[in-house]
């Protein structure tokens, strides 16, 4: 039983290592000498002299990595080119926030989603599971980039009621559980939660279909017991799949917030990247892109353990 | 109609002559049976048609600037879709756009279609270490959520549409390939696979007679699903200022170029990602149909 723990938790260090090395060579990839992608070319000599032995340049590849990784594992991931601040500090004050966001419209995702599945699948082919349906495939089909716009444009610039903008009121970067700052989580992440909706959407859909069908509930309604009660059997056959399901999607809610985070302004690792990007800052893309790639294997993990503890089948392959 | 006649008389012979021409016959039949998927398909065919005479049926030239007519709103004379920030035709570029944007949506995935399956195919035709240590490399590219490969990818090549086309190709080739190296592994035991290897068939013989003709239809399927997420992330590179290079007329960048004029002439400046939305809705409700029709299970 313990194998399969072991084994999963072992499978992670390979991962992990491929992992770091892509986001190593990231630099490598960039046109140009590696030097001019992470430094800025007008910063003052000794910062030169200091990248350069940090990085190794002029050294064979493989040292260099093996530098790059020490050096990360100790949470040095360089300094940004762009303003030379350091990137571990600068990515995770980031990352709380996109995780703020990514959190939020993951339970918004995940309660919608569930509630219209289990609609959808107890009323399989009636005019709800069709309008379910059909909503379900539009969010996985929408480019939540625009959806965000056409909130912004109905909510802030229509209707005036909710900020389009920033985490909080001013230009405050720093999030704190209040009205005043709720606001501005609003457009963002339910935006955010379209996708997650989708998806969750359509795998209880199939599971509650999936179960009704099983003799076992027409036993358990033969026995004459209320629907509530079969209800709760359904549910505690799903439960797992859907928890898994939105467990990878939060990972996916990391990444995709990029374009959600530019939209609206969200002071998180999006932003952070997309700032990257248009200053070609690579050690910022870099490190973000390490970190949120980290962090995504991290939770890969945690769902697939989760999951065999809840359903023992998993672990016996 | 024609389909059905090949049906009736496909029941009467125990072989069909032309089996490959039936099943794509009978196939497409079932497809234009499926109202919903026949409606995405010729939407997708108009926007495509609509796209290809661009220079015909554009109104004026999507590259025209005009400082005194700038953010009109929708239904401005001269401007029926308003016009942007430098006062060219909303129009026109949305129609221009078509080419660039579909384009670059569906290309990585038709890429990634050629290598994922070759890769996929040997994979799980050859089967053990060979196999095992494709699909693990391939393992790695799971680690990242696609938008994150995609942007780390474009992020580090620099801005430009090619960097995005090969960012996007690379983001689809694992997962076609895991699905092409699944299929595969089944067909590869099947007992005929077995006959034809026991008669002295070559490798590249027995992949080319017996694996492609039933593997390619499942992996087939699968690509036409993703072109949806591919059409919403090229133009989500071009949103961020990673794929098309202004002032070429693409559906992702002009939402980005006219964002700004968000309080001015908002109408106006969703009408790029309603095309983009309308395009990735009906890919996905064309390939569902697909899938139903080929009677694919993945």
């Amino acid at each position: 039983m313990n194998n399969y723990f072991l084994k999963r938790i072992l499978y992670v260090i390979p991962i992990t290592l491929a992992v770091s090395f892509f986001c190593f060579s990231l630099v490598h990839l960039s046109p140009g000498d590696p030097m001019d992608a992470v430094v800025s070319p007008d910063a003052p000599s000794e910062v030169v002299a200091m990248v350069q032995s940090a990085y190794g340049f002029d050294r064979p590849l493989p040292e260099q990595f093996a530098l790059w990784v020490s050096r990360a594992v100790q949470g040095d991931l360089g300094l940004s080119a762009a303003n030379g601040r350091a990137v571990t500090s600068e990515v995770f004050s980031a990352l709380k926030n996109t995780l703020i966001l990514a959190i939020a419209a993951s339970m918004i995702g995940f309660t919608m989603g569930c509630t219209f599945g289990t609609l959808a699948g107890y009323f399989q082919g009636s005019w709800l599971d069709r309008l379910v349906t059909g909503f379900a495939v539009g969010g996985v089909s929408i480019p939540h980039y625009w959806l965000g716009m056409l909130l912004v444009i109905i909510f802030s610039v229509e209707l005036r009621w909710i900020p389009s903008s920033g985490a909080g009121p001013g230009s405050s970067s720093d999030w704190a559980f209040e009205w005043a700052y709720l606001r501005h989580l609003i457009l963002p992440a339910v935006t955010l939660s379209v996708i997650p909706m989708g998806v969750v959407t359509r795998t209880v859909r199939a599971m509650v279909a999936d179960i009704l069908a099983h003799e076992f509930v027409e036993a358990l309604r033969a026995k004459g017991l209320a629907e509530r009660r079969v209800f709760l059997h359904v549910v505690k056959n799903v439960a797992p799949t859907a928890l898994a399901v939105m467990g990878l999607q939060l990972g996916y809610l990391l990444g995709g917030s990029i374009l959600v985070e530019t939209v609206f302004s969200w002071p998180g690792t999006g932003l952070l990247l997309n700032n990257a990007i248009f200053q070609r800052d690579l050690p910022i893309l870099q490190g973000t892109i390490l970190v949120l790639a980290l962090f995504f294997v991290a939770l890969n993990l945690i769902v697939d353990l989760a999951q065999a503890r809840l359903d023992p089948r998993i672990q016996r392959g | 109609m024609s389909s059905s006649t090949l049906d009736a008389s496909a029941a009467h012979e125990p072989l069909p002559a032309a089996p490959t021409k039936g099943y794509w016959h009978s196939v497409f039949g079932r497809l234009s049976r499926d109202p919903v998927a026949l409606v995405a398909g010729l939407i997708l065919l108009a926007i495509l048609l609509v796209g290809l005479l661009a220079p015909w049926v554009a109104p004026v030239d999507p590259y025209a600037t005009s400082m005194l007519s700038r953010l009109q709103p929708i239904g401005s004379p001269g401007f029926w879709l308003g016009s942007d920030e430098l006062g060219r035709d909303v129009l026109s570029r949305l129609i221009y756009g078509a080419r660039l944007s579909l384009l670059i949506g569906v290309m990585p995935v038709i890429n990634a279609f050629v290598i994922g399956s070759a890769i996929g195919i040997v994979a799980g035709f050859v089967g053990g270490r060979t196999n095992t240590l494709i699909m693990r490399v391939i393992d790695v590219f799971y680690a990242f959520p696609a938008v994150l490969l995609a942007i780390a990818l474009a992020g580090a090549l620099g801005a430009g549409l090619i960097n995005s086309l090969f960012s996007l190709t690379v983001v689809f080739i694992p997962p076609i390939a895991r699905v092409a190296e699944s299929v595969t592994t089944q067909v590869r035991n099947v007992d005929y696979i077995e006959a034809a290897r026991a008669s002295g068939a070559r490798s590249l013989t027995i992949i080319q007679r017996h694996v492609l003709g039933n593997v390619l239809g499942p992996i087939f399927v699968y690509a036409t699903s993703l072109i949806s997420v591919s059409m919403i992330l090229a133009s989500g590179l071009s949103f961020l200022g990673l794929g098309a290079r202004p002032p070429m007329p693409e559906w992702g960048l002009m939402l980005n170029t006219m964002r700004d004029a968000i309080y001015v002439n908002p109408w106006v400046t969703v009408l790029p990602g309603a095309m983009i939305f309308t395009v990735s809705i009906c890919f996905n409700m064309l390939s569902d149909g697909l899938r139903t029709a080929m009677d694919v299970k993945l």
